[in-house]
């Protein structure tokens, strides 16, 4: 972008610095705002877990731990998060056994094996992990007699979470693509636009009491407003000022680890749900089982992708917005205000990164690292898709989100993330334009 | 307020362990981006595979100390060959969410209960410095004047350290020099001119990629050995940045930059940690806990971050001529 408006390049620092100034103000008012009481320090030692059921917390699941000679030390239940701690007083080997009758009818532990002897050493806080998965699943011996496999019924199970996880980063990996294609900027700190997001509608519903649907329309209408703000006095100043690319991504890391660990301070460092839709009964359609917000969600984000993507297609912006991303320099000469498309198209991005992050809320769970957790399948969608192209952006994600879930009937589940970003590599080896990138120079 | 301790940790921190580790990554960091141009963010993967090579190597393999630096340091160059095959070719930005995500796989797979005969899942590995801390020449006791001294074990990894962190400045300072490191400058400034001149630009890169990933690497090993245990989340993209932070600071594409850099950046964070955890606890800032203070430090990286890059992108001791992103 630079070199494009020779007239504007002599803006020095005085502006600059005052911008800084409001964005830091600006961030300040926000600590304020968002002052969520902390939470309850966690033990000194102890062990500590989460049960999860495809990404679902489970909830009231005893776990009893006794010493490694079999002295009982204490038993616990899960929380609405699935979470569970016990303090130890003495570091040394501990038994933690999961009383596998009061799990869930159709959950059952991967691997079958109900007890984990973990070590808690001392000043330490030591994570037993019991991987819970659908009975039946993968892994398992299949039991015939049905008129589907199971195999099939997973693996149509998993292209549903898949969907639904694909949408959810399409809607990131959507804004993420237009700032990138009209500015330039690969914007690290996008994550935390999500993580935003939710905590926002977090704040509005559990905060202040409010339903979450309310919650979530004035999170999404904060979200475009500080997307909006954060073009207007801090990367639009940026960029009027000739900074490079790579030193403006670079701002972005900055950016990225202070928002981050200013949630961390805010919002502390636990999971949390919305107050509202956490704990749905499960509908079946077909082999499909999920709660009925997951459609819901789905619906949503579909209609959202649905409207972006017509507005880029059909209306004037939207035209103004490609032709921009195409060739900024091509765009401002026949006419077009690039300034005020680049805001229309932050505004834009802000405001459904917000909602990408309430819907991953919704889905999963609220953390401060949500968006940092999603912004490496951001990036796979986004590359996969071909940097800079809107609906490239759209099927990259689509095609992460799908091969992830479905990944899991062959790889664990915590390695999942793992093979998406290996394929990102693998692709960039042979197509690195991405899906549907044009053929360019691009090294 | 304790102000004794307050100082006396700070001014230990200049020279201490940390420093010495995030040091040697940052040298790395300058021979990729300050000299190359390379924007690569997976620094903190090859700390790790060499601390986790190590530890692997001697507490599973039991095998001996000498061989387990090797396979650290073997590891760190393959990992340098499998990013640098794919990403070399492509435009610098590719090569960012390549190298982060590369990072990311390293870290996910070091903590992956999978694997946790190997690597030890999310408590990470212990018990493999041993061997290391048996060629200690100093007897066992403190050594310094009052409050400024060590303990025979730290005092022996921070020689080593320093050590590997002059040699390693002394390295680049040579290489630099030659023809070799014009080569690299020059792909930095302009690549196509050095294409066009019949160097093999993706073989030098590779050769700085190897080169800076392998010194990253020995703030790996220090790691490993100062805490006697290695962690999967200590190599999070955090390091990767902190180490970032630090050569800007210092001044990308300067011998000492990194090295004048680290003891700046955590003399900083310490002595900003000590005060604010003691007006903490001493009550003087009422409205933090001092859970609160640990996050302090990353908001201060990043704001530091911002403010370096769009106020000093040359840093302290560099020259805006030399920096591989184009700053006005």
């Amino acid at each position: 972008m630079e070199g494009q408006n020779p007239a504007l390049t002599y803006f020095e620092g005085a502006p600059l610095r005052r911008a800084v100034i409001a964005f830091t103000a600006f961030l300040g008012g926000l600590i304020f705002l968002l002052a969520v009481p902390a939470q309850a320090a966690a033990p000194d030692q102890g062990l500590r877990g989460t049960l999860k059921l495809q990404g679902q917390p489970v909830n009231g699941v005893k776990i009893v731990v006794t010493t490694e000679g079999g002295q009982p030390v204490k038993e616990v239940t899960s929380n609405a998060q699935g979470a569970w701690v016990v303090p130890i007083d003495k570091p040394g080997k501990y038994k933690v056994t999961l009383d596998v009758k009061t799990l869930p009818q159709n959950a059952m532990i991967r691997g079958g094996n109900a007890v984990r002897t973990p070590t808690v050493f001392s000043g330490n806080v030591s994570t037993v992990l019991f991987a819970l998965q659908l009975k039946g699943a993968a892994g398992q011996p299949a039991d015939e007699g049905g008129e589907s496999s199971p195999f099939l019924d997973q693996a149509a199970q998993l292209t549903f979470e898949g969907l639904n996880l694909g949408l959810i980063i399409a809607l990131a990996a959507l804004g993420l693509s237009l700032i990138y294609g009209t500015t330039g900027l690969t914007n690290f700190a996008h994550g935390e636009l999500v993580t935003l997001g939710a905590l926002l509608a977090y704040l509005f519903n559990v905060g202040f009491g409010l339903h979450l649907i309310p919650a979530a329309v004035i999170a999404v209408i904060a979200g475009g407003a500080l997307g909006y703000l954060q073009d207007r006095f801090f990367w639009g100043q940026l960029r009027r000022r000739g900074t490079g690319t790579i030193a403006m991504m670079i701002i972005s890391i900055g950016v990225a680890l202070f928002l981050r660990y200013v949630f961390l301070i805010l919002f502390g460092g636990q999971n949390e749900s919305f107050a509202q839709y956490t704990a749905q009964p499960g509908i079946e359609i077909g082999p499909i089982s999920a709660a009925p917000k997951n459609f819901v969600a789905m619906g949503i984000e579909l209609l959202v992708l649905i409207i972006v993507g017509f507005a880029l297609l059909r209306t004037r912006t939207g035209k103004a917005a490609r032709a921009v991303a195409d060739n900024p320099a091509l765009a401002a000469s026949s006419g077009i205000n690039v300034d005020r498309v680049i805001r229309i198209i932050w505004t834009t991005g802000g405001a459904i990164a917000a909602l990408a992050g309430i819907m991953l809320g919704l889905s999963q769970n609220l953390k401060y690292t949500m968006g940092q957790d999603i912004l490496l399948l951001i990036f796979a969608g986004v590359t996969l898709g071909g940097l800079g192209t809107a609906f490239g952006a759209l099927v990259g994600s689509l095609v992460v989100g799908l091969f992830i879930q479905v990944s899991t009937l062959w790889v664990p589940p915590e390695l999942k993330s793992v093979g998406a970003l290996a394929v990102l590599i693998i692709v960039l080896l042979f197509r690195p334009q991405g899906i549907l990138g044009r053929r360019e120079r691009i090294g | 307020m304790d102000w004794i301790t307050i100082i006396s940790t700070t001014v230990k921190s200049a020279i201490g362990v940390e420093t010495v580790l995030y040091a040697l990554a940052a040298i790395g960091i300058n021979i990729h981006f300050g000299y190359t141009g390379l924007l690569n963010f997976g620094q903190a993967a090859f700390m790790g595979v060499a601390g986790y090579g190590l530890a692997v190597t001697v507490t599973v393999l039991g095998l001996p100390f000498w061989v387990g630096i090797g396979v650290g340091l073997a590891a760190a160059v393959l990992l340098a060959l499998l990013l640098g095959a794919p990403t070399l070719r492509l435009r610098a930005d590719y090569l960012a969410i390549v190298t982060i995500a590369a990072a990311e796989i390293v870290r996910l797979v070091f903590r992956s209960v999978q694997f946790r005969d190997v690597f030890g899942g999310s408590d990470g590995q212990r018990g493999f410095s041993d061997g290391f801390y048996a060629l200690n020449p100093f007897p066992e006791g403190e050594y310094g004047i009052g409050w400024f001294s060590f303990n025979h074990r730290l005092l022996w990894i921070m020689l080593v350290g320093w050590v590997l962190v002059a040699l390693s400045c002394g390295i680049v300072y040579l290489l630099m020099r030659s023809p070799w490191g014009r080569v690299l400058k020059a792909i930095r400034e302009d690549e196509d001119a050095v294409r066009s001149l019949g160097k093999n630009v993706f073989s030098y890169k590779m050769q700085s990629l190897i080169l800076g990933g392998v010194i990253g690497s020995l703030g790996g090993f220090i790691y490993g050995l100062a805490y006697a245990s290695v962690q999967p989340d200590v190599f999070g993209t955090e390091t990767t940045f902190f180490a970032y932070t630090i050569v800007i600071l210092g001044g990308a594409a300067r011998v000492l930059g990194p090295v004048v850099g680290s003891m700046i950046f955590w003399v900083l964070l310490v002595l900003v940690n000590g005060v604010l955890s003691e007006a903490v606890q001493a009550g003087y800032i009422p409205f933090m806990t001092s859970i609160q203070v640990g996050p302090v430090r990353y908001i201060l990286v990043g704001l530091g971050l911002i403010l370096l890059l769009i106020f000093r992108p040359q840093g302290i001791f560099g020259d805006k001529r030399e920096i591989a992103f184009d700053v006005r």
